[in-house]
């Protein structure tokens, strides 16, 4: 028999047990809707899943007491003991039927014409009395039985001590007096539901009590029901638990005895140790279910969505047979159903897109599942146009997922993982198959939440394939014991990738960025977290001298290494929660016992990413603090790279609005100028050293700098890093394009004066706003910077946003134009300068009889205390920004001539 | 006060008298549940610090408090010895670090009085009232209390 029939026979059982229970209350209460509903909808399920599966026999019968119960329920007929007693009927036949499809496997021959007629006569209102006595009959029976079960079983109750289960079981017994041995076990099951003592107990009455009315042929039903049982989770559960306590005291034991030589205990030891091995592996085993019956519903789901959306695809289904824990399948269910709609709505390209591609006319979605080390691996892979970058790059910014100057240092693949991030979803349009905001950070928060990782390969024309791994089993997970403070803990394998050794004799080292701990690692830098320090260690480490070990783990597509002291083994664990008192430490997610017998807490990886995006800020703060320490040394994020020479160039970050790659063979030369379409617009590009030259084949990586109408793009032989260092632009250069060196990274770095390279590529980059007018409502702002390097990096941001602006390099300087008679609408300027400072510049200005008393002023600086902010307030000025916070700035400038604007 | 007559249901209580720090304590009979002498303490980082750790005790984890901090004393020397009993409330297994255990006693109401006013306030709140013996006083354990984290530390 097929798995589906055996499936629906099991639940149709069920069903009908309800329904029996539902209707002798409903023939109470004939007025309670709620039952009606109920009992039409199981008999309308049981039409629909005969229909399905090709039971003719049922089908009608179904149908015909669906139409009698859609007229009461719609109250065109009413009620009576005489029609519930007929449903009953028909519901009985039903059964009769069902038992012998259970065991011949096939429905039985004849008619129900007899039954249908009468149904029909019911449903046209003429009910006949001649059926009532018998319809009657049926049911005085019912109760009869009832009662003898409900009698039998108090009679039982009464002569052993036993009560519940005893009762329950003899009452089965007598109910299935066929049935064969394995129902030795249902009781414990089903006896909650079917014991009629239950049902006394204020439970409401949807249980299936009294659930055995006197189905003709019941008797003889050897009832797949008895194959397999329902069993309570929980049960599982507790029996999870125990053989995993069972499987620890065991190694302990095996320990103990391994120690000394010759032990009686051995040969004893050993068979315990076998039959704990089995009880465990059959334990798991009531647990694991084929990944197969998750996908059953697959087949049907893709074929609805080919029809609807015109696609051909192909589902390929790849190791059904592979076994997980039944609790973490359900778990996944879903996630996989919503990913295969996803897949085959916006994955695959519709049929004319595919030809048009010159990919073969049937789109291929692939599902695999194999074991891995302790982990199942789910494949979804598609053969369809892989993800938009561009669309998840412009939804990521819009969302403010990420910002502009972070994106651009991200990778392809970096930024497809924003797909995961919470209210993502790129669908243009909603279809009704996906896109309806259940989107993919819901995926990837189920498949977390049982401890597993969700990740994702796309590649544009060739597809994208998901890739999940979920631990097997939720109830014992691998662990890396670690050692940090003199304590072990452990760490679950499933965060971690790989482990580094640093220092002596290794290639790798820890470097230190202010403080802040990276490692290098394969050219990228990982941050680093001392697993001492997140405990509580007070004492700072040398991490830089030494020899280290890093963890290298992922959380939520972040990665970072933990510093430990040591690493022992993995060793398999059972998790067990903390205490309450401490389940306030959202470093550890349980705790467990080793085979040594001791208790080691188990570090939660999530627990530590979410300290490591705390720690930044108080970086942050801390940062703060130390530059009012050491005034004005301010740090600047810088983009490194080379071009025409060996000779690191650089450039300020936040002036670059991406880094991109061109394919060379899409840039045009016209009229002397090199235009690459880009965003739908042409887009100059120009080569960021005087006499390089683009690269003739391959791709072009490509700096863009970009105002709201035009781009530009600067392009260099190799993008090398990105460094946050202070910058102390030392030789002043007059070569066009520099505007000179400076130690990066302890390098003598070119500092590229981005301004000369958008007046190369637009002369008009800066002033052309003249010719349209803007000019007259242009306001202009004084900057006032001793450092040449930010009034060159400064100017050009705030003329592309706008202004109009007059750079001064000392406070003198600028208090000369008022001598002069100028006039600004704002002027911004830095506080830490030779000769005269920010504050008294601002006193300066705020003076009573000068003509800039009323002109917004405000503060730039790398300090940021309060002390400081309260100091330039009494000062005069207007509002206070960090110096290398662009977009404040921006927003503060616009804030600030809108205000006073106002006030005039 | 009520609290302290449900405490003391009978007339005769027994209990099984314990030393923190110098001090007679007396913990109800009904509520210990193992003794033993408390090693492989695993430390919990970044708990707060009455809790020494965790313990393996007959395969299952139990959180050990150390009395001493708890009650304000002075911390214990490494090679100081030291005695648990482990009692256990709602559901939760705890390991209460002591000096030593003594034998148990059987009291009767006439030797009980209530908590003295001037007893130290983190006393009070863990004290469920004094037994006047013949030598010594003996501190009633209101382990409830002793063991309820969030409330002790507000009154403290």
């Amino acid at each position: 028999m097929d798995d589906l029939l055996s499936e629906f026979l099991t639940e149709t059982a069920e069903n009908l047990d309800v329904i029996d229970a539902e209707l002798v209350k409903f023939e109470q209460d004939p007025n309670d809707k709620a039952i009606l509903d109920n009992i039409f909808r199981l008999v309308h399920t049981i039409k629909g899943t005969c229909g399905f599966l090709g039971l003719p026999r049922l089908e009608t019968v179904a149908h015909h007491g669906e139409t009698l119960l859609g007229k009461f329920r719609d109250g065109a007929l009413t009620v009576t003991p005489a029609a519930v007693t007929l449903i009953l009927e028909s519901l009985d036949h039903i059964k009769s039927l069902l038992a012998h499809l259970e065991s011949e496997g096939v429905e039985p021959e004849g008619s129900d014409d007899e039954l249908i007629a009468k149904l029909d006569r019911a449903a046209a209102g003429e009910l006949e009395s001649g059926d009532a006595p018998a319809a009657v009959s049926v049911e005085s029976a019912t109760e009869d039985e009832a009662g003898e079960a409900s009698e039998t079983s108090s009679d039982n109750e009464d002569a052993s001590d036993a009560s519940g289960y005893n009762a329950t079981e003899e009452e089965l017994q007598a109910a299935f007096d066929a049935a064969p041995g394995p129902e030795e076990d249902t009781p414990a099951a089903s006896a909650p539901a079917a014991a009629p003592e239950v049902k006394s107990e204020a439970k409401p009455a949807s249980e299936p009590a009294a659930a055995q009315p006197p189905a003709p042929g019941k008797s003889d039903q050897p009832s797949l029901k008895n194959q397999s049982i329902r069993v309570n989770v929980d049960v599982l559960e507790d029996l999870m638990t125990m053989v995993s306590e069972l499987v620890l005291t065991r190694n302990q034991l095996l320990q103990m005895v391994r120690n000394t030589d010759d032990s009686e205990f051995k040969g004893p030891l050993q068979r315990l140790s076998n039959v704990t091995a089995e009880l465990q592996d059959a334990v798991m085993k009531t647990r694991m279910q084929p990944i197969g019956n998750a996908w059953q519903k697959l087949p049907r789901i893709i074929r609805d969505i080919s029809q609807d959306v015109d696609k051909k695809i192909d589902l390929v289904m790849e190791g059904q047979d592979t076994e997980l824990d039944r609790q973490v399948l359900e778990l996944i269910k879903d996630p996989l159903t919503h990913m295969i709609r996803n897949s085959a709505d916006h994955g695959l390209e519709t049929t004319p897109e595919r030809i048009a591609k010159g990919k073969p006319e049937l789109g291929r979605i692939t599902l695999r599942a194999f074991h891995e080390g302790g982990h199942i691996i789910i494949e979804i892979a598609d053969d369809g146009a892989g993800l938009n970058t561009e669309k998840i790059k412009e939804k990521a910014l819009s969302n403010g997922v990420v910002s502009p100057s972070e994106v651009a240092t991200l990778t392809e693949n970096q930024i497809h993982k924003f797909i995961f991030a919470p209210g993502f979803s790129t669908a243009a349009k909603v279809t009704n198959i996906s896109g309806r905001g259940v989107g993919m950070d819901v995926v990837r928060t189920n498949i977390e939440l049982i401890g597993g990782t969700i990740d994702l390969v796309s590649q544009e024309n060739k597809g994208t394939t998901f890739t999940i791994k979920i631990p097997l089993t939720l109830a014992i997970v691998s662990a890396l014991i670690v050692e940090a403070n003199t304590d072990k803990f452990a760490i679950p394998q499933l965060a971690v990738i790989e482990l580094v050794r640093t220092g002596t004799g290794s290639d790798y080292t820890i470097e230190t960025i202010n403080s802040t701990k990276v490692l290098r690692l394969r050219n990228r830098l990982l941050p680093l977290m001392d697993l001492n320090a997140l405990l509580g260690s007070a004492s700072e480490r040398d991490l830089e001298t030494g020899s280290h070990f890093v963890v290298v783990m992922e959380v939520g597509g972040q990665r970072f290494g933990l510093v430990v002291d040591n690493v022992y083994d993995t060793e398999e664990i059972v998790v067990k929660p903390v205490a309450n008192v401490l389940r306030d430490i959202a470093m550890f997610s349980g705790n467990t016992i080793l085979g040594d017998g001791s208790v080691i807490m188990i570090i939660d990886p999530n627990g530590i990413a979410k300290e490591i995006s705390n720690r930044e800020d108080e970086a942050q703060t801390e940062e703060i603090s130390e530059k009012a320490a050491r005034a004005s040394q301010n740090k600047t994020a810088m983009l490194v790279f080379k071009a025409g020479s060996d000779e690191p160039k650089a450039a300020p970050l936040s002036l670059i609005t991406r880094l991109e790659e061109i394919d060379v063979a899409n840039i045009e030369t016209s009229n002397g100028a090199q235009l690459v379409q880009y965003r739908g617009s042409l887009m100059t590009v120009v080569h960021a050293d005087a006499y390089g030259s683009l690269k003739t084949e391959g791709r072009q990586p490509v700096l863009v700098f970009t105002d709201d109408q035009r781009s530009m793009g600067l392009a260099v032989d190799e993008i090398v890093d990105i460094v946050d260092e202070k910058l102390n632009v030392e030789h002043i250069s007059d070569q066009p394009g520099v505007i000179g060196s400076a130690v990066v990274k302890g390098r003598a770095t070119q500092v590229v004066d981005v301004a000369y390279f958008l007046t190369q590529a637009y002369p008009d980059w800066f002033d052309r706003a003249p010719c349209e007018e803007i000019k007259a409502g242009r306001k202009s702002i004084l900057l006032v910077d001793d450092n040449a390097f930010f009034r060159n990096m400064l100017s050009p941001m705030l003329e592309i946003a706008g202004y109009e602006v007059t750079a001064t390099s000392s406070a003198d300087e600028a208090l000369g134009l008022r001598e002069h008679g100028h006039a600004f609408d704002l002027i911004v300027s830095d506080i830490e300068m030779p000769g005269m400072d920010g504050f008294t510049f601002a006193e300066k200005v705020r003076e009573g009889d000068s003509n800039w008393a009323a002109t917004p002023l405000l503060a730039l600086s790398g300090l940021q205390t309060p002390e400081h902010m309260a100091r330039s307030h009494e000062a005069g000025f207007t509002d206070y920004v960090a110096k290398n916070d662009r977009d404040r700035l921006i927003a503060m400038i616009g804030q600030a001539l809108e205000t006073s604007t106002q006030a005039a | 006060m009520t609290d302290q007559e449900d405490f003391l249901q009978t007339d005769m209580d027994e209990y099984v008298t314990l030393t923190i720090g110098g001090q007679l304590f007396g913990v109800p009979v009904t509520s210990v549940h193992d003794v033993f002498s408390p090693d492989a303490i695993t430390g919990v980082p970044l708990s707060s610090p009455e809790i020494a750790g965790v313990l393996n005790l007959r395969g299952r984890i139990v959180t050990a408090i150390d009395a001493r901090v708890k009650l304000g004393l002075s911390k214990r020397e490494s090679n100081e010895h030291s005695m648990a009993v482990g009692i256990e409330l709602d559901g939760e297994a705890y390991g209460v670090i002591i000096d030593s255990v003594g034998e148990v006693l059987r009291l009767g109401l006439d030797e009980y009085e209530p908590n003295p006013i001037n007893l130290d306030e983190r006393w009070q709140a863990i004290s469920a009232g004094v037994y006047r013996l013949e030598n010594e006083l003996l501190v009633v354990l209101d382990v409830k209390k002793f063991l309820s984290f969030g409330n002790v530390k507000s009154a403290a």
